[in-house]
């Protein structure tokens, strides 16, 4: 079953040399202005995400919603971030009196600057060249660069809460503090969820990862093993309980709906950016798309793949060399983004305590479980372990779980009550509800129409009904 | 030890990073000590700990730095600020000693207790030979961590991690009220208590807006004539409205302001509450100046 588990990812490259994989010796190798190239790239494309994605969201949100969406400014209203953008920039910067000056003015800065950071470790496509230089098109890799995207996530949230906190009024002190602990608690999901890639890539450097996507590892059924049967290569079909957990944590940790709390409009104004107005505010909006952009982008490189081509494509040999890769990547992520505004647009916002709930007591659980799971399953295939001991292992682990599910004492039925029984128990002075009994009558509409259909069959009846009808049209036109 | 780290030359970019960093760390440091909100030292601690993890980046442990700042910047000093917050923006530091002596004394034992830990260190790490970095990080500064922690360190490494469990479990249940089934009560009950008879579920009536005023002290008026004692918050003094304060806002007169015109004492009672046309006042501009209206006696009517 877990037969792949235990082979190492070096061993599905074999059309590596094709997509010219870089190696983490590739990085910290280029000259200065094409670091600053690829810094300005990283940066632009942040920010043209940002103008992109509010205008992305809106049309879809707008389609989903029937309704036209922003559709004035450019050709299908492209511009309006933009014009919307300058608007803002141009308001009043309002300084609150209460507020703490200095961490006032610092937080949303904060937030856009990790959000921005994040992009760095984000493998854009294979080695390409620039003016002659052999370059991956990624700003720089690192050992633990998955590790950087968490670290810039987890800090980027001090904005929202220094913004929260430093703006001296309550609703946004109380959104600063929702999102505080909403961010630690799914900060534990997600980083659980990236343990399983982790385990199965053997490496934490994005550009590693990417290439350990490449195919799957041969499947081996009792030691037969089919030409044609490979593991899927994407650790989101692979890992799929890791993929969704994290996808989950996401949105969690950008603070999306369904888990926008520290924002919600209907009860907290506008969370820890009520105060805030201008440029400011408009930073903490860059922020939150560059954060959301991240997580895609993050999700992409993970678990879909990163920028090597989807399956139909990579039948073509070329899918996976030179700028086309930049194009699947780009690809895969305006994928994710429609994933977030779906959802966003889909489901309402959670009850605090039911996100927290579902945080600790859900996604912890599973992902300890599944993660627990894999690794017996790689230590058992390892080629450590004996065959006869392995399978007495897996069938004293399924005998558990099946004595488990078993012996789980059973949450006793409650007593269903018929309705007469629950209107009999209404306290005195509810609300008057008709008899059980009672016969709906007819609408009176429905009749009104038979009573003028019903003379249209009789002859003399039929003059009468004529004349209704001509008053009628006469009345509607 | 120091001969061997010496072969090893620090690059360029290392001590810039160094000499930038260090001096800010040390300040932040020392910001962290005065500051006298304590929002704002936590503040600086975060950021020695973002310097930290920048150092530990820089010397070849990538994990360890990115470690602290994931775990204490992100977390730890979060939950930190959580509760920080829930204290109070205003509240600051008293720097009046309560114990005489006190602050010389911390300066002494402070002192006394980093020279015990310095000695301490010297003295167990003079004799170990240094490895180096290429020892170290095989195959990679990650994978090294791994191995250390998982076989010679995982003994020290489970109790800590008990001993942090227990004190988080015991911290919970000291502070947990367990409340009975019975007395417990869930949301489908909350709402429906909500909804149950004697309770009105929706918000309450605003105060009312009228051509004559939109004060929050008008109460709103219900559909008999009389006031609504609901929609006027009760926290309001109850009070007459002067005749000044009753008058037309932003019409203008040709005798000047609105209300100076309406404050004479020819104004009619008559058309208080929308006497209608009948009520209108014998004024010779022509004015709607109707008279005060009762405020915050809701229900008595007029």
């Amino acid at each position: 079953m877990l037969a792949l588990l235990a082979q190492s990812p070096t061993l599905a490259q074999g059309s590596t040399l094709l997509a010219q994989d870089p190696t983490l010796a590739d990085f910290g190798r280029d000259p200065w202005w094409l670091i600053l190239i690829k810094v300005v790239f990283a940066f632009i494309f942040g920010a043209i995400g940002t103008v992109l994605g509010v205008w992305f969201e809106r049309r879809l949100v707008a389609r989903m919603a029937v309704r036209p969406g922003p559709n004035q400014v450019g050709p299908f209203g492209l511009l309006q971030t933009l014009v919307d953008g300058i608007k803002g920039m141009l308001k009043e910067d309002l300084l609150p009196r209460a507020s703490d000056k200095v961490v006032f003015f610092f937080a949303p800065t904060i937030s856009a600057i990790f959000a921005l950071t994040a992009l760095s470790v984000i493998p854009f496509g294979p080695v390409v060249s620039i003016f002659g230089h052999q370059t991956p098109l990624q700003v720089t890799d690192v050992p633990v660069a998955v590790l950087v995207i968490l670290a810039c996530s987890a800090v980027g949230v001090y904005g929202i809460v220094l913004g929260g906190w430093a703006s001296g009024s309550t609703y946004p002190l109380l959104g600063g503090l929702r999102s505080s602990a909403q961010v630690i608690s799914y900060e534990v999901a997600m980083g659980l969820s990236i343990v399983a890639v982790f385990m199965v890539a053997g490496t934490m450097s994005t550009s590693q990862i990417v290439a350990a996507q490449a195919s799957g590892a041969r499947l081996s059924l009792f030691g037969w093993e089919p030409s044609w049967g490979y593991w899927p290569g994407w650790y989101a079909l692979l890992l799929l309980p890791s993929f969704v957990i994290f996808v989950i944590a996401a949105f969690g940790e950008t603070n999306r709906a369904p888990f926008d709390l520290p924002e919600a409009e209907s009860e907290l104004v506008a969370g820890y950016m009520t105060e805030y107005s201008s440029i400011k505010f408009l930073l903490y909006m860059l922020s939150e798309y560059v954060a959301m952009l991240t997580m895609s982008a993050a999700t992409v490189t993970l678990f879909l793949g990163g920028w090597r081509a989807p399956w139909p494509i990579s039948l073509w040999d070329g899918a996976n060399s030179g700028w086309w890769p930049l194009l699947w990547f780009l690809g895969k992520v305006t994928l994710m983004l429609f994933l977030f505004v779906w959802v966003r647009a889909t489901l309402p916002r959670l009850r605090y305590d039911q996100f927290m709930r579902f945080g600790w007591k859900v996604l912890l659980p599973v992902n300890l479980a599944w993660i627990l799971l894999l690794a017996g399953g790689r230590v058992a295939w390892s080629g450590n372990v004996e065959s006869g001991t392995r399978w007495l292992l897996v069938g004293g682990m399924a005998v558990t779980i099946l004595l488990i599910g078993l012996l789980w004492p059973a949450r006793k039925p409650e007593k269903q009550r018929s309705v007469a029984e629950q209107v009999a128990a209404r306290p005195t002075g509810s609300f008057p509800v008709p008899p059980i009994d009672l016969v709906v009558p007819p609408s009176p509409r429905a009749r009104r129409v038979v009573a003028e259909r019903a003379p249209a069959n009789v002859a003399i009846g039929s003059g009468e009904s004529g004349e209704s009808e001509t008053a009628t049209d006469g009345r509607g036109a | 030890m120091t001969a061997q780290l010496a072969v090893e030359a620090i690059s360029t970019g290392e001590a810039w990073v160094f000499w930038t960093l260090g001096p800010l760390a040390v300040l932040a440091a020392i910001g962290m000590v005065v500051a006298r909100n304590a929002v704002h030292s936590a503040l600086f601690l975060v950021l020695v700990m973002l310097c930290l993890g920048v150092f530990y980046v820089v010397q070849s442990g990538p994990f360890i730095g990115l470690a602290q700042i994931i775990v204490y910047t992100g977390a730890i000093m979060m939950l930190f600020l959580f509760v920080l917050m829930l204290v109070g923006r205003d509240a600051s530091d008293s720097l009046i000693e309560v114990l005489r002596g006190q602050r010389v004394a911390a300066i002494l034992l402070g002192i006394g207790f980093a020279g015990l830990v310095a000695t301490a260190f010297y003295r167990a790490l003079q004799d170990v030979p240094a490895q180096g970095l290429q020892t170290a990080n095989v195959p990679s500064n990650v994978h090294g961590i791994a191995a250390l922690m998982f076989t010679r360190y995982i003994f020290a490494f489970e109790v800590t991690s008990a001993l942090l469990i227990t004190a988080a479990t015991g911290a919970m249940i000291l502070a947990h009220i367990e409340r009975r089934r019975d007395q417990r009560q869930t949301q489908p009950e909350r709402m429906r208590s909500r909804f149950a008879p004697g309770n009105y579920p929706g918000p309450k009536a605003g105060p009312g807006v009228y051509a004559t005023s939109d004060s929050v002290a008008t109460p709103a008026r219900l559909p008999d004539g009389r006031h609504s004692e609901r929609s006027v918050p009760q926290i309001l003094p109850k009070r007459e409205l002067t005749e000044a304060e009753a008058a037309p806002k932003g019409t203008a007169s040709p005798f000047g302001r609105g209300a100076e015109y309406g404050g004479g004492s020819t104004v009619s009672r008559r058309s208080e509450y929308g006497g209608g046309a009948a009520g209108r006042p014998d004024d010779s501009a022509g004015n709607h100046v109707p008279a005060a209206p009762s405020v915050g006696q809701g229900g008595e009517g007029r």
